[in-house]
């Protein structure tokens, strides 16, 4: 049952995360960070279908790692859902299209060993 | 440093210090409740909790925070460099609670500190965006 749970917030924080970053990149670069501004920005932004299903997978995501931390200690819910680093990497190679350097990969490669050395 | 690459740092501090506390009221907050969510109504109880709403809210600021992040900043460049809030969470469990952090930990926060170091030493940007 742990690892049904740790697959669903794998494959949600990731299909959200993607969803996310093809939107954010569609409406450009975020300039202005005061209140209004930015309020009208995002508001901009939750008119299109990605930003609530994104937010909805969102809320999968965090009612499962609820429901993970509900059965199991956070020191298996941490670095078992650490996969997230590496399949969000992929994804946004294969998907969204981004050019991901060896030493991006390194470093993804690094965080992911790290978070899991930290949590266990 | 170029312009860019300073905002996309103050936006990350911003990004991992909501994460790291959010998470943490919602750990506190679900431990406090234990392990008696069964129905839909224990769920929805819980989020009404002082300790998880809290968290709630700053998940909210690490949304909008993070939302600015990916209108310039790559994903495969984001959620790497966002995860140094593991290693803070170590270093801050130790010097600011005097918790015990083992050898391994320790291994562990320089690993991800230099992992999320490399990859900030890429380009913040790789493919073309839209315009507001």
């Amino acid at each position: 049952m742990r690892w049904l749970w740790v697959a669903v917030i794998v494959a949600a924080t990731t299909s959200s995360d993607a969803l996310l970053a093809r939107r954010m990149k569609a409406h450009g670069e975020i300039r202005d960070f005061r209140l209004g501004p930015l309020g009208r920005a995002l508001a901009a932004v939750a008119r299109s279908w990605h930003l609530p299903a994104a937010i909805a997978l969102l809320a999968v995501s965090f009612f499962a790692f609820l429901a993970l931390l509900a059965i199991a200690d956070l020191s298996f819910a941490v670095p078992a859902t650490a996969a997230t680093f590496a399949v969000e990497t992929l994804v946004a190679r294969l998907a969204l299209g981004e050019h991901v350097s060896a030493r991006r990969w390194l470093g993804t490669v690094l965080v992911t060993c790290g978070v899991v050395l930290i949590a266990l | 440093m170029s312009t860019l690459r300073l905002k996309t740092w103050a936006v990350a501090a911003v990004v991992v210090t909501a994460n790291v506390l959010g998470n943490s009221c919602l750990s506190w907050g679900m431990k406090q409740r234990g392990p008696r969510l069964v129905s839909l109504l224990d769920y929805c109880a819980a989020v009404f909790t002082p300790w998880v709403a809290l968290g709630i809210s700053l998940l909210m600021l690490w949304l909008a925070a993070r939302l600015a992040l990916l209108s310039w900043a790559d994903l495969s460049f984001v959620v790497p460099i966002t995860a140094v809030g593991y290693a803070l969470a170590a270093v801050a469990g130790h010097f600011l609670l005097g918790e015990q952090v083992s050898p391994q930990r320790w291994a562990g926060a320089l690993l991800i500190t230099t992992g999320a170091a490399l990859v900030g030493s890429t380009s913040i940007r790789t493919t073309a965006g839209g315009d507001p």
